[in-house]
Formats: C-alpha cells, sequence, structure tokens
C-alpha cells in the first residue's frame, strides 16, 4: 500500500478531520487505492504544458470599490451554534 | 397532469383548464404517494401553495412567464432563504440558509413553484445518491436500482413525475449520469453559464448546475430562467444568452458527429453499445454524418479528476467548523477538539475520503506531484476536445458504461464507483456543455429489468442551444424520453 496508517493520522490533522481509530485501516486502503489510480497521471509527459485553472482562461474580474453588502450579523447568527452578545462562542483558547 | 409538457402546463394555466394551486396540490399530493423513492429531503407544502396563488394572480394580470405557475424542485444544494438547506449532509441538517442562491432567486422570479428541496449523495460526492445522509433516492424504473448521483433526487423527481423539471449540479456527471439511469433529459451547461452563487461549492473549477427535465424543449425553457451573468460569482462569464427554444427545430443536415473511439471499446455494455448504434442510425436518417474520431487523453480524466476535485473540495470544505452554523460537537474540550470532532461527526465516509486525499494533494512536497501535474493534463484533455470539436460539431458518447446498478452494489470499494464517471469526466475537466437523453430501454446480460439508457451530446463552448436542437430533433422522431416507468402512469 501506498500510504501507512501513520500517513493518514497526520494527513487528517492536517485537515482537521476526527477519524476514528477503528477505521483507519479502511482509510488507508481506500486512500492507497485512490493514489495508485492517480500515479497513472505519470504516463503522460506534461513538460512545458500550461497548467489550466479556469475552463475559458478567464481571470479573477475587478469590481469597483463600492459597498455592496449591508451588515447581517443578527440574521446570520440565528443559525450559529452558540452566540453571546453578537458574538460566536468556541472554548476558550487563552487561560 | 403530471405527464404534460411545460408548455402544455402553460397553455392550461392561461385557459384556466386548471389552476396553479390545482397543479401544486396534484404534485404534493404525488409527492405524499411516492414517499418510499425518497426523492425529497424536504417539502415546502405551505410555501408552494401560498407560490401557486400568487402565480394565479400574475397569470391573470398577463404578465407570467412560461415557467408561472409550474411547479418544479430545487437539489438541495441550492440555498433557499428561510428553508433547510442540507446538501445531503448531517453537518447541514440543521441549516437554514440565509439567502438564496441566484438559480432559486431567478425561478422564483419567473414565477416558478417550489415544491422542495431535493435528495443527493453529501456535497455532491457520488455516483449513486447512496452517500446521502437521509438514505437513498430509487429509481423509478426498478426500486432496487440506484438513481445515479448526486443529483438522484432530481432525476427520481422529475421520472416518476413528482415534479415537472428539476435543476441539478454536475461536478464530474451528477447530472447527466442520474438522468442517463431515469430515463429524464439532463444538461450540463458550460462552465461559467450559470451562476454558482449560493450553489455549495464542491469543486468550484468544476460545477456547474443545469436543467433536468422530460425533454430537450422543457430543458430549454428551463435553462432559459437559469442561465446569464452573475456579478456575484467570480466565475460567471459575460456572454449573451440566446433564446434556447428558438432553434429547436432547426434541421439537422449536414451535422458532423464525432464519435470517440476511447468511448466505444471494452467496457461498454453491450446492451448500450447497441442502442447507441440505433441512435447514431437515427441521427443518420436525420442528416448527420457520423466520423470517428481519437481523443487518447481521455483515459487520463479519471485520476486528473479526482486530483483536481479532491484538492478543491478539501479546500472548500474547510469552512464546515462547527463555529458558526452547521453541526458541532457536543461538550468539546478545546478548540482543535471543536473542530475535528465537528467535522469528523458531521461528514460521512466519500466525503472524508476526498478530504483527506486532497489535504494530501496539496500538502508540502505533494503539490507539485499531484494537483500541478493534474492540472497540466487538464489543459491537454482540453486541448484533445478543442482539435476534435474543430473537426466536428458536437462528439456523442454513452454517459454510462452499463445500466443503474443495484444498491448496496458498489459501496464496498469506491475505486469501482468512480470508475461508473468515465464518459462524463472529461467534460468537467474540458469545462464544456453536454446533455444526457434518454435513447433506449433495455436489460443487461445478467437479464436485468428493461432500463433506461443514455446517450451524451457534447458541444462547444456555450452551444447549449445547438445541443437542445440536436437533442429535440432526436426527441421529434423517437419516443424513449416519453416512456414512463410502470406505476407512475
Amino acid at each position: 500500500m501506498l500510504l501507512t496508517t501513520d500517513d493518514v493520522k497526520k494527513i487528517a490533522q492536517l485537515a482537521r478531520l476526527g477519524i476514528e481509530n477503528h477505521d483507519l485501516d479502511s482509510y488507508t486502503k481506500d486512500l492507497s487505492g485512490m493514489l495508485d489510480l492517480m500515479t497513472r497521471m505519470n504516463g503522460l509527459d506534461t513538460k512545458n504544458v500550461q497548467p489550466m485553472a479556469h475552463p475559458l482562461d478567464q481571470t479573477q474580474r475587478l469590481r469597483a470599490d463600492a459597498v455592496t453588502e449591508f451588515n447581517q450579523r443578527g440574521h446570520f447568527q440565528t443559525i450559529a451554534p452558540q452566540v453571546e452578545e453578537g458574538l460566536y462562542l468556541v472554548p476558550k483558547v487563552i487561560e | 397532469m403530471h405527464n404534460k409538457t411545460i408548455k402544455e402546463l402553460a397553455d392550461g394555466l392561461r385557459s384556466s383548464e386548471f389552476s396553479s394551486v390545482e397543479l401544486t396540490q396534484h404534485f404534493l399530493g404525488r409527492i405524499k404517494q411516492h414517499q418510499h423513492l425518497n426523492a425529497y429531503i424536504t417539502v415546502t407544502e405551505d410555501l408552494a401553495l401560498q407560490a401557486a396563488q400568487a402565480a394565479d394572480e400574475r397569470i391573470t394580470s398577463g404578465n407570467a412567464t412560461l415557467l408561472t405557475g409550474i411547479p418544479i424542485a430545487q437539489k438541495d444544494i441550492f440555498c433557499t432563504l428561510g428553508v433547510k438547506t442540507s446538501c445531503g449532509s448531517k453537518m447541514l441538517d440543521n441549516f437554514i440558509a440565509p439567502y438564496n442562491a441566484t438559480v432559486v432567486e431567478k425561478l422564483n422570479q419567473a414565477g416558478s413553484i417550489m415544491l422542495g428541496k431535493l435528495n443527493m449523495d453529501e456535497f455532491a460526492m457520488g455516483s449513486s445518491n447512496e452517500n446521502s445522509y437521509y438514505g437513498v433516492a430509487k429509481n423509478p424504473w426498478d426500486t432496487k436500482a440506484v438513481p445515479g448521483g448526486s443529483s438522484g433526487g432530481s432525476a427520481v423527481a422529475v421520472a416518476a413525475g413528482l415534479a415537472v423539471c428539476a435543476t441539478g449540479t454536475d461536478t464530474g456527471g451528477s447530472i447527466r449520469q442520474p438522468a442517463a439511469f431515469c430515463g429524464i433529459t439532463g444538461l450540463k451547461p458550460t462552465y461559467g453559464r450559470v451562476s454558482r452563487y449560493g450553489m455549495i461549492a464542491y469543486a468550484s473549477s468544476l460545477d456547474q448546475g443545469g436543467p433536468m427535465a422530460r425533454s430537450a424543449e422543457d430543458a430549454a425553457i428551463l435553462l432559459q430562467a437559469m442561465a446569464g451573468f452573475d456579478e456575484k460569482d467570480s466565475t460567471s462569464v459575460d456572454h449573451p444568452v440566446p433564446d434556447y427554444s428558438q432553434a429547436l427545430n432547426t434541421p439537422l443536415a449536414g451535422l458532423k458527429i464525432g464519435l470517440p473511439t476511447e468511448f466505444f471499446g471494452a467496457g461498454l455494455s453491450r446492451n448500450i453499445a447497441t442502442d447507441l448504434d440505433n441512435a447514431m442510425n437515427e441521427y443518420r436518417r436525420l442528416g448527420a454524418e457520423i466520423i470517428d474520431i481519437s481523443m487518447p487523453t481521455l483515459t487520463l480524466a479519471i485520476p486528473t479528476y479526482y486530483v483536481i476535485a479532491s484538492a478543491e473540495c478539501s479546500s472548500n470544505l474547510s469552512r464546515f467548523d462547527g463555529v458558526r452554523f452547521g453541526y458541532r460537537c457536543e461538550n468539546p474540550v478545546d478548540l482543535a477538539d471543536l473542530y475535528t470532532r465537528s467535522r469528523g461527526e458531521g461528514f460521512g465516509k466519500e466525503v472524508k475520503r476526498r478530504i483527506l486525499m486532497g489535504t494530501y494533494a496539496l500538502s508540502a512536497g505533494y503539490y507539485d506531484a499531484y494537483y500541478l501535474k493534474a492540472q497540466k493534463i487538464r489543459r491537454l484533455i482540453s486541448d484533445d476536445f478543442k482539435n476534435a470539436l474543430s473537426k466536428v460539431d458536437v462528439i456523442m458518447s454513452p454517459v454510462t458504461p452499463a445500466n443503474a446498478f443495484g444498491i448496496g452494489e458498489k459501496t464496498a470499494d469506491p475505486i469501482q464507483m468512480y470508475l461508473e464517471d468515465l464518459y462524463t469526466i472529461a467534460i468537467n475537466l474540458a469545462g464544456l456543455p453536454a446533455i444526457s437523453i434518454p435513447a433506449g430501454l433495455s436489460a443487461d446480460a445478467k437479464g436485468s429489468t428493461p432500463m433506461p439508457v443514455g446517450l451524451q451530446i457534447i458541444g462547444n463552448y456555450f452551444a447549449e442551444a445547438r445541443l437542445l436542437n440536436i437533442a429535440h430533433c432526436y426527441q421529434q422522431v423517437t419516443d424513449w424520453h416519453r416512456r414512463i416507468p410502470n406505476g407512475f402512469e
């Protein structure tokens, strides 16, 4: 297999993604399979080929520096898990 | 009433044969009656009836559009103000969207009636609808078979007459493959043609919304209302929107159709090859010329797609962190635990696989080997299409390698599931438009129930009107698109 369970643990940590220990083996197997599929790309020479990011090769548009959004904090916070006085609450970060 | 075309329904509404309220009630009744298909995640009955009443008044006042009063449904990936927008995920099971997607806004303004939100693979990742937190939607042709995905609920709703038409989104085949499996017409427009604003992002450089309907004629009407430049979507393309219905009947004499040999070799089921042969004969009778072409890079489309889509997904889905909206785990001990557990518990397995894959492909030391390499091959695939489309007007191909497979049949091996997208995925990489239309109803070698077979027609950038024309002419001389599964007449 192209990856080990330690690799997968490390990737999961980078992605801040909780993986149960009993699922590690199956993720390792699946991801190794995916990587194996992807190594097929190496069969094609891509020297001097420009990478393609947008199908129509458009670049990011600019717009006038004008205010288009208005403050909807209250509206947006009605769906937040936990808020207080207009602030999003999370577990304490600094003691 | 549920088998009429949009034009027939619009005529019926204008001549007061029935009202939009009656029409909406009829569809709401059917949704209840066929609940076991699991096509809908949310049914917005009250909102629909209110909108229908307003539509009836608008029709009376004489400023209605063809879609005014027509009951449609939205894939649950489009944000709908005040209505749950789950994207098929536990992560967004409690998410009431605070704004409308541009597509939703446009369809509301046209006066269409939203019946509800349709089932889908979680975050549009899947080819069978089995990755939905709400359970699989069932194929009305055989309820033991998958409807395809990710827009599975949309295809089921249209095929079973639970909505006149529906929206879908397509990142690697998610409109065309379920359209093929359920025997309906589905169009993936050119990248940038339909606004992505308010359409929950999976792979931003590939995602594109489009119409799913019973015919090319209906798809043209729906696309007309969906398409157009949108300042709120930075990748939207400012290109004029033609009248998609106007050219539907343009004769096909002299049309040059290219068939890529790479798409008709081993791996294609015999019944589909036969059905497509018959379709080609039909096109010859309509005056088209069929030419064999070769597009060698197509064989690399699957690995290239899964690198790009996974990378973009891992970046897009980092916004789901349990802080501002969506699922939050119980009793987090610290901030890292809050992120890790909320995401670990909120996402399903396929979404996690792709986030992990994408994180790996973008991580230090691997970016050049995977993401950059894939973007380069993407250019070569796109060049292959450009080259082919300079010799022929359109390219035709299968949509799927085989008939709709059984529920549970391919869930054990994700790679097997990825290979299902063989014929659709390259089109997203190139950003081209493509339509899937019903072109047969046949049993496979195992002697399955006869299932719908799709034909894919791929065109040049912004050639949606031409694709709809080519599909419509075929639908004038065949009746595959009018077939209705047993029990849904």
